[in-house]
């Protein structure tokens, strides 16, 4: 199957090379922000340990960007040579957010890596502080241009198709999709997210090894903060994407929500199972919470699979990765904000063992989120690959070997995952907080 | 000028961007593999990570530029392309993945591990010469269209003197140009051993060089009549760029003007550059894709164009202040740390 099909294989791989990419894409987007809060408060508290937040973050992060840049560049290239009869036709319509990326792209790489080999080349901290701005703003806009070409592929708008041909191209209509605004602002909210909790998993763990060390509390808790902010922000902006997909994807929502019947004051489905007759088990019931979901109105009609042709409807599997996701988020939200009223209260089970690997464990839950996330939004357009338009079939290449480059790639991210945790633990090994502390004046990066 | 030829004439300027950075980058990781194994690592390595580090991601934009932009101004590319080069293009993706990320995890990790430097040299002089097969393709000859879709021939591809030729003027290119330039910024950090021996390396790539351009020429004749004929009516161009070619190789000889001698070769190779692509016109893939088929709509191509002019705004002085504080700055580059305003 894999070695015959190339439409089959070149899912899979495309599947891969983002499943893997979204991790490195995410640290990518978050980090320099983080890096940039930590400096910030740094120079105004005139406190060394936040500035030292800045710099050992930055010195984890351009592992991870080198990552993060070639497996990019990978995606990049992939969309012609796995879909080129989708880039033929989308490269007429879509190709300006594709083309900003790679402008954004390159000023978060310039600023990079002059950042990285300056800290001691200005007198004023500030001034090598302001080199952070494009970092992070580049990276926030890459995300920003990416996700517009991803949304461009659930709700196309921005031309015409007469007689086959493409006509009345607009690509400033493209850009700006229904789908746009939910799907961009949600991605940035989690990618904040997600590194914030990431960076207070790395906190905790520490704490709980024993390090006892003010600096990692204070990471801890500007951490869990700028989580919690961005976690409840996540959470409106999930609720505004299933707003957004009850008008303009109702299949997408019926399939994450296994919503079969057209209906008023439908009910949610959470959690459960589908037997072999594809009747739902053990799943709880909120009445009226999707027409609540959908419209903002418990009494509203909820379209369901039943206005669907078989051959258009998503595959039922995305429900399990919506209940991950929102599971996640909720825990998240509830977990960031105990730790929170539990610091201002001195509550004690907020600092013991216990609930400091409840945070630990929330780093990696948050990118599995992400991932689930994403192949809700992925999975659930299938068939189509420009909804409405191309199916997956019609895009996919005619050449052979692509099950074979399947197997190639797989390897790759296998040696590039190791890679990144084996290079990681080295670094920190090697240069602990303590000497880093010591040499605080002077040094590089390197 | 029409938009289909400001929109070749930037991709070129793009792909000639990154034939160059990317030549000192892949030219320099050789170099640097070279120098471990024949135990002068101390001359050349301090150097070579000095320049590089801060620079090596924006090399990789260059390229992603390039493709990014060639599917934007020119969308049928992606078909034609996209279906034949799946295997080639995978493995040059594969190699400048390795490449990439092991550059980081060397420079930032643990440091001057053999085999990885070896492995990391010769990606750097396979990875052009992968790349380079699509120059070879687009002259016409490897691809046939099977049920209305194109497939490309691998066993004429490999047979083909020409394919060879490209392949080794594509390493000759790297080296020299990663020589020609190291050996000017070696002497900018004042280090003579390191200077001389760039300097050698130069001076002995020159010569496969000019040999395995001028034979690319002779085979065209026999490949792509029509291309052939077009490159001798730009015979001047390419008679330019030799005589650029002499005074590289006058002035290393006489341990002058490095920064010259770079120049230079810039204007040698963006002279022979575009006199290939002028010649190519007006093909993208001969016979089956040319500039004017290809283009894109009119309101896409005038609003690439538009981007692409406020990208430059903010990319011009971007790269400027790189380049001031990296290439330029004195102490940076004698590997002194200096505090300043």
């Amino acid at each position: 199957m894999l070695f015959d099909d190339p439409v089959f294989a070149s899912r899979l791989l495309t599947l891969l090379t983002l499943s893997f990419h979204i991790i490195y894409a995410t640290i990518g987007v978050g980090v320099p922000l983080m890096i940039m809060i930590a400096q910030w408060i740094g120079i105004k508290k005139n406190d060394m340990h936040y500035i030292m937040m800045a710099r050992r973050w930055a010195k984890g992060f351009v592992v991870t960007v080198a990552v993060g840049v070639v497996t990019g560049t990978i995606i990049g290239l992939q969309l012609s040579l796995l879909w080129p009869n989708f880039m033929e036709l989308a490269g007429n319509i879509i190709a300006l957010p594709l083309f900003m990326e790679v402008f954004a792209f390159f000023f978060e790489a310039i600023f990079l890596g002059i950042y990285l080999y300056t800290w001691d080349r200005f007198e004023n901290p500030k001034k090598h502080f302001l080199l952070l701005v494009p970092v992070a703003l580049g990276g926030g806009m890459s995300a920003v241009f990416i996700t517009i070409v991803n949304s461009f592929m659930n709700s196309p708008a921005g031309f015409d198709i007469v007689g086959g041909q493409l006509v009345n191209a607009n690509p400033l209509l493209a850009m700006f999709t229904p789908a746009m605004p939910t799907k961009v602002t949600h991605v940035l909210a989690t990618a904040y997210m997600t590194i914030a909790f990431m960076l207070a998993a790395i906190a905790a763990f520490k704490l709980i090894k024993g390090s006892n060390h003010v600096y990692h509390k204070k990471a801890l808790y500007m951490t869990m903060k700028i989580g919690l902010v961005f976690a409840i922000a996540t959470a409106l902006l999930g609720d505004l994407s299933g707003k957004y997909l009850a008008e303009y994807q109702p299949e997408k929502l019926a399939a994450a929500e296994w919503h079969f019947e057209t209906e008023e004051g439908a009910p949610l489905l959470m959690y459960g199972v589908l037997d072999e007759n594809q009747e739902v088990k053990y799943a709880i019931r909120v009445p009226f919470a999707l027409s609540i979901l959908a419209h903002g109105n418990p009494t509203s009609e909820v379209i369901g699979l039943d206005q669907f042709a078989e051959e258009e409807q998503p595959p039922l599997v995305i429900h399990y990765y919506f209940d991950l996701m929102v599971t996640i988020g909720m825990f998240m939200i509830l977990l960031a904000l105990v730790y929170w009223i539990g610091i201002k209260r001195a509550w004690p089970f907020v600092k013991s063992t216990w609930y400091r690997w409840l945070i630990v464990l929330g780093g990696p839950l948050s990118f599995l989120a992400i991932e689930s996330g994403w192949w809700l939004a992925e999975v659930g357009r299938q068939p189509w690959i420009l909804r409405g338009i191309m199916t997956v079939d019609q895009g996919a290449t005619t050449s052979d070997y692509v099950g074979h480059m399947f197997i190639l790639f797989a390897g790759l991210y296998l040696v590039l995952g190791i890679g990144t945790v084996v290079v990681l633990k080295r670094i920190f090994k090697n240069d602990p907080l303590e000497k880093d502390l010591e040499k605080m004046q002077g040094g590089d990066p390197s | 000028m029409s938009l289909e030829i400001l929109g070749i004439v930037v991709l070129w300027l793009f792909l000639f961007g990154y034939v160059i950075v990317g030549s000192i980058d892949y030219g320099a990781g050789f170099f640097n593999a070279h120098s471990i194994i024949t135990g002068k690592q101390h001359i050349l390595s301090n150097i070579i990570s000095r320049y590089l580090s801060p620079v090596w991601e924006v090399t990789n934009v260059f390229f992603v530029f390039f493709f990014v932009g060639i599917v934007g101004f020119f969308p049928q590319t992606a078909y034609y392309f996209g279906t034949i080069l799946l295997l080639p293009g995978s493995i040059a993706l594969i190699l400048l993945a390795i490449r990439g990320s092991y550059y980081a995890f060397e420079s930032y990790g643990n440091k001057g591990h053999r085999g990885y430097a070896f492995m990391y040299g010769l990606s750097g002089l396979l990875i052009p010469a992968s790349l380079s097969i699509v120059l070879t393709i687009s002259e016409g000859g490897f691809v046939s269209i099977v049920d209305g879709n194109p497939v490309l021939d691998y066993k004429a591809l490999f047979t083909s003197p020409l394919t060879w030729s490209i392949v080794v003027l594509s390493i000759a290119a790297v080296l020299y140009i990663s020589a020609v330039f190291l050996t000017w910024y070696a002497n900018k950090t004042g280090d003579v051993t390191a200077t001389d021996l760039m300097r050698k390396y130069a001076i002995g790539w020159s010569i496969p060089l000019i040999i395995a351009a001028s034979g690319i020429i002779f085979e065209l004749k026999f490949h792509n009549e029509e291309h052939f004929s077009r490159i001798i009516d730009l015979w001047w161009m390419f008679g330019l760029s030799f005589l650029l070619w002499l005074g590289t190789v006058w002035l290393l000889w006489k341990r002058r003007s490095y920064g010259v001698a770079f120049v230079l070769l810039a204007g040698q190779f963006a002279l022979a550059f575009f006199a290939y692509g002028i010649s190519h016109y007006p093909y993208l893939l001969y016979p089956f894709l040319t500039i004017h088929e290809g283009f894109t709509n009119r309101a896409m191509a005038i609003s690439l164009v538009v981007v692409f002019i406020l990208g430059m705004a903010l990319l011009i002085p971007s790269l400027y202040l790189l380049l001031k504080l990296f290439l330029f700055d004195k102490d940076y580059v004698q590997g002194i740390k200096n505090k300043k305003e």
